[in-house]
């Protein structure tokens, strides 16, 4: 990455885009042990569904298949500020309860369907947040994990060598390359 | 010769070093090159440059315990994960910040050079006059025409590509072909160009990346990940281009892990006698003697070791009689431009990943124009396809979301303005005694400030950005100014300038420091006012240029 890396992102953040690239750039300022950023196997099960109802499996693979559930405990658990480990970490809860009190099912009970309603909800609600949230207040845990999923899956081997076009080494610039719809992105 | 001793010491290996170092082994003399931070070999040091995205635990973010170490690169945009470990460590090598003031800093072989952003530019008289022409601070000591013949020297070797302009002032040089620029860089381009009816250029960076190979390096393979380090040797650095050449005259000893703390200087002969080190690694303190000493340490802590020297003779160090050492710091100050949204084009697209962007060349104060301000500032930046990382308004979650992903975004094209910084003598560095590193040396206190020719300039640019992008056919442009600490644009310069006059300036033409004729600075510090182009081309030329004369005058029996 270089200045005009980070100004093209900085462009995209000030068009509206809070996710994703954006991870690149933002690091966590104020280092500390973490007591919230402990993960079970059945936490990690569950962000593996989350994320797959965020990025499901189409004619690509989902998101579970770049085991996003196991990336989001290494993120969170190595990178975040202490205050978004805790609003991560409750945020799992928050989500349980969501499905609970929508459905009165447990979320991993859930048809496929029902799992997508409810994260459409979600995220409106985290959008709805956003619009309003002030600089330096508390972040909302599903823009988080949404944020992760995607960051993590398009990042992912799976993500970018098969829903998107991986090239490592691409040996010349071609400014004029043509471009028809449904040609996949670059994945860098 | 005894192994303490040689015909001269470069200290420091990054850009200028590195030159130093070629230029003066193969005109023959024994060179010792001394660097602080560890040994760092080409390719095969570059450890992360081979990996995939995903073979990155983080993916490329920087972990909590990464910041610990580095809490002033924390606070940049240079914190990715796979170069964590090519940053100084902040907390072994800290400073003072009298004002807010952030200091990128590589310690390693190489230095900066690794991680420079590579854009290559001629300085022209219209910045050599700069100063005389404004009344403003002192004159320089050469002119473009004393330049010239060194950055052809210069672009040969290292390998610059661009496009050739005509412009007086933005000299073209010898140059590799050009990259090209996007679908929509071009159409923006031209519009301009009508726009403003031939006055303003936009013009595809000069980036000193090979787009043809030249001996012993491969040409760039458009992977964009040049500060990692290229295993093709795709761009200049210490490792690709000046240490082998330095090494090949069989006249180099590189010795790592070596912190000068003091040239050495004989009140007899009114000269440098050699340098004094401290081992990083045993905190052992040596000597070594030369005949000649080339200071390019990077602009800061070259003035730490003028200070740090001769303190008996002079309280405030070596060069500093003029009362200006540390003085004049400059930067470029940045973060400020527009960035907006392009329509249509739908059926473009671009291959490969381009290390380089667009300049826009200054205009402001130029031919004519006059603004409320004085110098003037260009722009670099880039036209490109949104990635997965936009936000897709009207998508929310599940398998139409993905998919849209999956596909290349609109355009969008973005500028930043880099503008020029007046010397100002309070803004400046000084050593502050009350506070060691980890090896026991005293640190460096910063003091300094954009001011209100640079906050002007900063409106300006914003407006100027807002106004061309709209020329240009860009939609929806929003703005920016996210402010400047000094040192974040990674130019500083100033600390050790050149002049005329002893009474103002600490080094002469030659860059030679005028208490002490045998000490050559040839880094950021010997700059006398700070242009808006990037200044390491220039810094290049400036070093083989003294070196040349610096070994002139060894032969002549002069120094």
């Amino acid at each position: 990455m270089n200045r005009r890396d980070a100004l093209s992102r900085v462009a995209l953040i000030l068009g509206g885009t809070i996710i994703g690239a954006e991870a690149f750039l933002s690091g966590c300022k104020n280092p500390s042990p973490s007591a919230a950023g402990t993960f079970s196997a059945d936490d990690i099960a569950f962000l593996d569904e989350v994320g797959e109802t965020i990025l499901p499996a189409t004619t690509t693979p989902g998101a579970k298949e770049a085991k996003i559930g196991q990336f989001m405990k290494t993120i969170v658990t190595d990178c975040y500020e202490e205050k978004d480990q805790k609003i991560f970490a409750e945020g799992i809860g928050k989500l349980k309860e969501a499905s609970k009190k929508k459905y009165s099912k447990d979320f991993m009970e859930l048809s496929a369907a029902e799992k997508h309603d409810l994260l459409v909800e979600l995220d409106k609600e985290a959008k709805d947040y956003n619009k309003t949230k002030k600089e330096g207040a508390p972040n909302h845990y599903f823009a988080m994990v949404k944020q992760l999923t995607v960051w993590g899956y398009f990042t992912s081997e799976p993500g970018a060598t098969k829903a998107l076009r991986y090239v490592p080494i691409p040996g010349h610039y071609d400014g004029n390359y043509p471009y028809k719809k449904g040609d996949k992105a670059w994945a860098l | 010769m005894a192994d303490n001793t040689f015909d001269a010491i470069v200290v420091g290996s990054g850009i200028s070093g590195g030159w130093a170092a070629k230029e003066l082994t193969e005109k023959g003399l024994k060179v010792l090159m001394l660097e602080r931070g560890r040994n760092f070999e080409h390719v095969k040091d570059y450890q992360s440059a081979n990996k995939n995205p995903w073979d990155f635990d983080h993916h490329g973010k920087p972990t909590q315990a990464q910041l610990k170490q580095h809490p002033i690169i924390a606070r940049t945009w240079g914190k990715v994960e796979p170069i964590m470990d090519y940053w100084a460590n902040d907390v072994d090598a800290p400073y003072t910040e009298v004002k807010p003031f952030k200091w990128w800093r590589a310690y390693q072989l190489g230095g900066r050079s690794i991680l420079w952003g590579r854009q290559s530019y001629r300085w022209s008289d219209i910045d050599f006059d700069a100063n005389a022409k404004d009344g403003w601070a002192i004159d320089w000591p050469i002119r473009y025409k004393d330049i010239e013949p060194w950055y052809n020297h210069v672009e040969e070797f290292i390998g610059v590509s661009g496009s050739k302009e005509g412009l007086a002032h933005l000299p073209d040089g010898h140059f590799l072909p050009p990259m090209d620029m996007n679908s929509v860089e071009k159409d923006v381009a031209a519009r301009i160009k009508q726009q403003y009816k031939g006055q303003r250029h936009m013009i595809i960076g000069r980036v000193a990346n090979l787009t043809e190979a030249i001996p012993g390096r491969t040409k760039c393979q458009f992977r964009n990940r040049c500060w990692e380090g290229c295993p093709f040797g795709g761009y200049f650095s210490t490792q690709s281009s000046t240490l082998p050449a330095a090494l090949k005259t069989g006249n180099l000893t590189v010795r790592p892990w070596s912190i000068v703390t003091k040239v050495i200087y004989d009140k007899n002969t009114k000269k440098a006698k050699g340098v004094e080190i401290l081992d990083a690694e045993n905190n052992k303190t040596y000597e070594y003697y030369s005949k000649i000493v080339f200071l390019n340490a990077s602009a800061l802590n070259s003035a730490w070791v003028l200070m740090n020297s001769a303190t008996d003779v002079w309280p405030d160090g070596l060069g500093s009689s003029s009362g200006e050492l540390g003085h004049n710091i400059m930067d470029h100050h940045y973060n400020v431009g527009a960035a907006g949204e392009i329509e249509g084009f739908e059926d473009k697209y671009y291959y490969g990943r381009r290390a380089n962007g667009i300049y826009i060349v200054r205009f402001a104060n130029l031919l004519g124009d006059k603004r409320d301000y004085l110098r003037g500032f260009g722009y670099q930046g880039a036209g490109s396809r949104g990635s997965w990382s936009r936000e897709v308004a009207e998508l929310n979650v599940g398998a139409t979301f993905k998919e849209a992903l999956t596909e290349p975004g609109h355009w969008s094209m973005g500028i930043t303005g880099f503008g020029e910084l007046l010397p100002y003598h309070d803004n400046k560095i000084t050593l502050d005694k009350t506070k060691k590193d980890k090896w026991g040396l005293p640190v460096l206190a910063m003091d300094a400030a954009l001011k209100e020719n640079e906050l002007k300039m900063r409106k300006d640019i914003v407006a100027e950005a807002q106004a061309m992008l709209a020329a240009g056919g860009v939609k929806n442009i929003v703005t920016h100014d996210n402010g400047h600490q000094i040192g974040d644009g990674i130019h500083e310069m100033g600390t050790a300038r050149m002049g005329k006059d002893p009474k103002t300036s600490v080094l002469n033409e030659h860059n030679q420091v005028w208490d002490a004729q045998n000490v050559f600075v040839t880094d950021g510090a010997c700059m006398v006012s700070s242009s808006c182009v990037n200044p390491s081309l220039t810094y290049m030329a400036l070093t083989a240029r003294a070196a040349n004369y610096a070994v002139e005058e060894l032969k002549k029996g002069n120094l």
